[in-house]
C-alpha cells in the first residue's frame, strides 16, 4: 500500500503557522515590559530596602507621612462612593435611553480623561480660590476649599469621574432593556428592578470601575498638586509627600513611601485578576 | 380577559410602524399576529403590553372575564396582570431557574404577598408543569434554547396573568425543538385557557397553533380569520402569498375562464392559484393552458411537488398526487401544459382604501 503522501510527518502534522514572527513579537513585548515596567518597579523596592528594614519603616511612621496617608485615604473614601453613584446613574441613562444632551453628557464624562490633570486642578483654583469666582463669598463665611482638604477631595472626585461610567456604559448597553422590561411586566417597581435586575447584572463592572477609581484617586498628582498648597502635615497627599521627600534629596525615604503606592498598584492588579477569573467562572457574569 | 384594540397607530420619527389597527381577542382565545419581518407585529404586541405608547387616538381595553362584574379597564395594571415572553427569553442571568420563576411572586407588595413556603410550592408546581423540576438550581446559561423558552413561559405564568403575550416565542430555536414546543404550547393553552396573543413570521406555526390569525403587512391589518379562512379565502394577494405559495398567471378572463392567447382588448389580470389547484396536461388543450417545462420533481412526501418553468421564465409550483403523476407519466425535464383549475383574482392594491 502506497503512502498517501511522502515528506516528513512533522511538516504535515504541525500547524502551518510560522512560529518565528510570533516568537519575535512576544519577545519584543516582554522586553518592553521588562525594561519600562519590571525593572523600575524592582529598582524601587531594591532602593527602598537598601538601608535595611529600620530605614524602610521609619519614613512610614513619620507624622507627616501618616498625615499624607490619612488625607489620601479620605480623598479616596469620598471620591469612590460618589463616583460609583454617579457612574451607575449616568451609565444607566446613557445606555438605555435617548434624550437631548445625551451626546454632550457622554463627552463631558470623558473630559477629565482628556484634559491635563494640571488644568483640572487649575479649574478648581479659578473657581474656589481667593481670587476665584466664589472666592470672596467663601472667605466671608470662613470656608477654605483651596489649599485645604476639601479642595483635594474635590480635585480627586473630578479626576476619577469617568472610570465607573465608562466601565458600565458598554456593559449596560450590551445587556439591553429586555431584562428590565421583563421585570417591570412581572410587577416589579422601578427600584426593585434596579436592585434585583439591573445592578446584579453589571456587578463585576461596578467592582472594576470602583477599583480603577480607587487606584487613580490614590495615585493622582497633577490636579491635587495645583489645589494643595503643599502644606506639610495638612494638605500633602501621599504623592505630594513623595515629591517633597524627593525634592529634599531624601531618597531612601522617598523610595520607601513610593513602595506603598507600588504595593497598592500590585494589589489592584491582583484584585482585577481575581475578578476576571470569578467573572468568567460565575453564572454568565 | 378579553382584549379590545381600536385604531392603534404608531410612528417612530418618519417611519410609520402601525396604521389604524383594530382587533378583538375574546377571552381564552389563541390569536396569532402573522406577518413578515418589520411589519409592525412586535410593535403592536409591545403596545398591548404597555411597553410602548400608541399615537393619539388609539386605545387598548381589557375586558373582564365573562361572568365577572365590573367594566373593563384601560391599562394592563390594576389587577389585570399581563404575561410577556420575549423573543430572546430575557431570563435573569444571575438568578437560578427557581429564582427566575419566583421573581414575579417575590416582588409583590401588599396584600398579594406570599410567604416563602407558598412561593416555593407555586414555583415547583410550575416547574413540574414545564417538566424541569430537577433543574431548579441551574442557571440560564446552562440550559438549551428550548429549556430557556419553557422557563420564560413558566416565569410569565407564575403571576397568574389574565393574558399571555408571546413575541416570536420559537423563532430562535431549531426546527425539531420548535415542533415539540408548538405542540406543547397548544396543549398548555387547552389546559389553562388563558387569552393568548403571539407574534410570528412563520405561517405554518400560525396556522397550526392559532384559533384565529391576524395577517399584518407594512403596519396594516390585511385579514383576520380562522386558519382555514385565511388559507382558503385570502382577502388579498399578499395574504395568499404569505400564508402559502402562490402561482401567478397573467391573462384575460373570458366567460369565467382564464385565457392566455387571445382577446388583447380585455384587461390583463393576475390569476392566483395554489400548488394543488394547477392541472398538468401532456398536450395543448385550448387557450387556458400555458406551456412549461418540469424543472424539478420532488417525489418525497404525501404529494409529488414540481417546479415548473414557463416559456417566459415564469416559475410555478404544482402539487399532484402520486397516482396522477404515474397516470401522466411525468418525468424531470418533460415539456407539459399547465392550467389553473381554480384561481382567485384580487383587485389591484391601489384600488383599495
Amino acid at each position: 500500500m502506497q503512502p498517501l503522501s511522502t515528506g516528513s510527518s512533522s511538516s504535515v502534522a504541525r500547524a502551518r503557522v510560522n512560529t518565528g514572527p510570533r516568537r519575535l513579537l512576544l519577545g519584543l513585548a516582554l522586553g518592553y515590559l521588562a525594561l519600562f515596567l519590571a525593572l523600575p518597579v524592582a529598582f524601587i523596592f531594591i532602593q527602598a530596602l537598601a538601608g535595611g528594614w529600620r530605614a524602610y519603616l521609619t519614613p512610614m511612621s513619620d507624622p507627616m507621612a501618616l498625615a499624607a496617608i490619612k488625607l489620601t485615604l479620605v480623598a479616596a473614601a469620598v471620591a469612590v462612593p460618589v463616583n460609583l453613584v454617579f457612574g451607575v446613574a449616568a451609565a444607566w441613562c446613557i445606555a438605555k435611553f435617548e434624550f437631548t444632551g445625551k451626546t454632550a453628557l457622554t463627552a463631558l464624562i470623558d473630559l477629565p480623561l482628556t484634559i491635563s490633570p494640571v488644568i483640572s486642578g487649575l479649574l478648581f483654583v479659578l473657581i474656589f480660590g481667593l481670587q476665584g469666582w466664589l472666592g470672596t463669598w467663601l472667605s466671608a463665611r470662613g470656608i477654605s476649599i483651596i489649599f485645604a482638604a476639601p479642595g483635594i477631595v474635590l480635585a480627586t472626585v473630578f479626576v476619577t469621574l469617568p472610570f465607573v461610567a465608562r466601565e458600565l456604559i458598554p456593559l449596560m448597553a450590551e445587556r439591553g432593556k429586555d431584562d428590565e422590561e421583563a421585570a417591570l411586566l412581572l410587577g416589579a417597581s422601578g427600584w426593585q428592578t434596579f436592585w434585583r435586575v439591573t445592578l446584579p447584572g453589571v456587578k463585576w463592572g461596578v467592582f472594576y470601575g470602583g477599583v480603577l477609581s480607587a487606584a487613580r484617586a490614590v495615585g493622582e498628582f497633577g490636579a491635587v498638586s495645583m489645589v494643595s498648597g503643599h502644606i506639610r502635615g495638612r494638605t500633602n497627599t501621599l504623592t505630594l509627600h513623595i515629591e517633597t521627600l524627593y525634592n529634599e534629596y531624601n531618597m531612601t525615604a522617598a523610595f520607601a513611601v513610593s513602595s506603598l503606592l507600588l504595593l497598592l498598584a500590585l494589589a489592584t492588579l491582583a484584585v482585577q485578576t481575581l475578578m476576571n477569573r470569578a467573572e468568567s467562572g460565575a453564572a454568565g457574569g | 380577559m378579553s382584549i379590545e384594540i381600536k385604531g392603534i397607530s404608531k410612528s417612530f420619527g418618519g417611519f410609520t410602524a402601525l396604521k389604524d389597527i383594530s382587533l378583538s381577542v375574546a377571552t381564552g382565545e389563541l390569536v396569532a399576529l402573522l406577518g413578515p419581518s418589520g411589519c409592525g407585529k412586535t410593535t403592536l404586541l409591545r403596545i398591548i403590553a404597555g411597553l410602548e405608547e400608541p399615537d393619539r387616538g388609539g386605545s387598548v381595553r381589557f375586558g373582564p372575564a365573562p361572568g365577572a362584574a365590573g367594566p373593563g379597564t384601560n391599562s394592563a395594571d390594576g389587577g389585570h396582570q399581563i404575561g410577556f415572553v420575549f423573543q430572546h427569553y430575557a431570563l435573569f442571568r444571575h438568578m437560578t431557574i427557581f429564582e427566575n420563576v419566583a421573581f414575579g411572586l417575590r416582588v409583590r407588595r401588599g396584600s398579594g404577598r406570599l410567604g416563602e413556603a407558598a412561593i416555593k410550592e407555586k414555583v415547583m408546581a410550575l416547574l413540574r408543569l414545564i417538566q424541569m423540576e430537577m433543574l431548579a438550581q441551574r442557571y440560564p446559561h446552562q440550559l438549551s434554547g428550548g429549556q430557556r423558552q419553557r422557563v420564560a413561559l413558566a416565569r410569565a405564568l407564575a403571576v397568574e396573568p389574565r393574558a399571555l403575550l408571546l413575541d416570536e416565542p420559537f423563532g430562535a430555536l431549531d426546527a425539531q425543538v420548535r415542533q415539540e414546543l408548538r405542540r406543547w404550547l397548544r396543549r398548555l393553552h387547552e389546559e389553562l385557557k388563558i387569552t393568548t396573543l403571539f407574534v410570528t413570521h412563520d405561517q405554518e406555526e400560525a396556522l397550526e397553533l392559532a384559533d384565529r390569525v391576524a395577517v399584518i403587512n407594512a403596519g396594516k391589518l390585511e385579514q383576520v380569520g380562522s386558519p382555514a379562512e385565511v388559507f382558503n379565502d385570502p382577502a388579498s394577494e399578499f395574504v395568499m402569498n404569505f400564508v402559502g405559495k402562490v402561482n401567478l398567471f397573467q391573462g384575460r378572463l373570458v366567460q369565467g375562464q382564464p385565457v392566455f392567447d387571445c382577446c388583447a382588448d380585455a384587461p390583463l389580470l393576475r390569476f392566483c392559484a395554489r400548488a394543488h389547484e394547477l392541472e398538468i396536461e401532456t398536450r395543448h388543450n385550448g387557450g387556458s393552458t400555458l406551456p412549461a417545462r418540469i424543472a424539478r420533481m420532488l417525489d418525497t412526501g404525501a404529494q409529488v411537488k414540481m417546479e415548473l418553468r414557463g416559456r417566459e421564465g415564469q416559475a410555478w409550483h404544482a402539487e399532484l398526487s402520486h397516482d396522477r403523476c404515474r397516470e401522466l407519466g411525468l418525468r424531470d425535464g418533460q415539456e407539459i401544459w399547465v392550467r389553473p383549475r381554480q384561481f382567485r383574482i384580487f383587485p389591484p392594491r391601489e384600488a383599495r382604501a
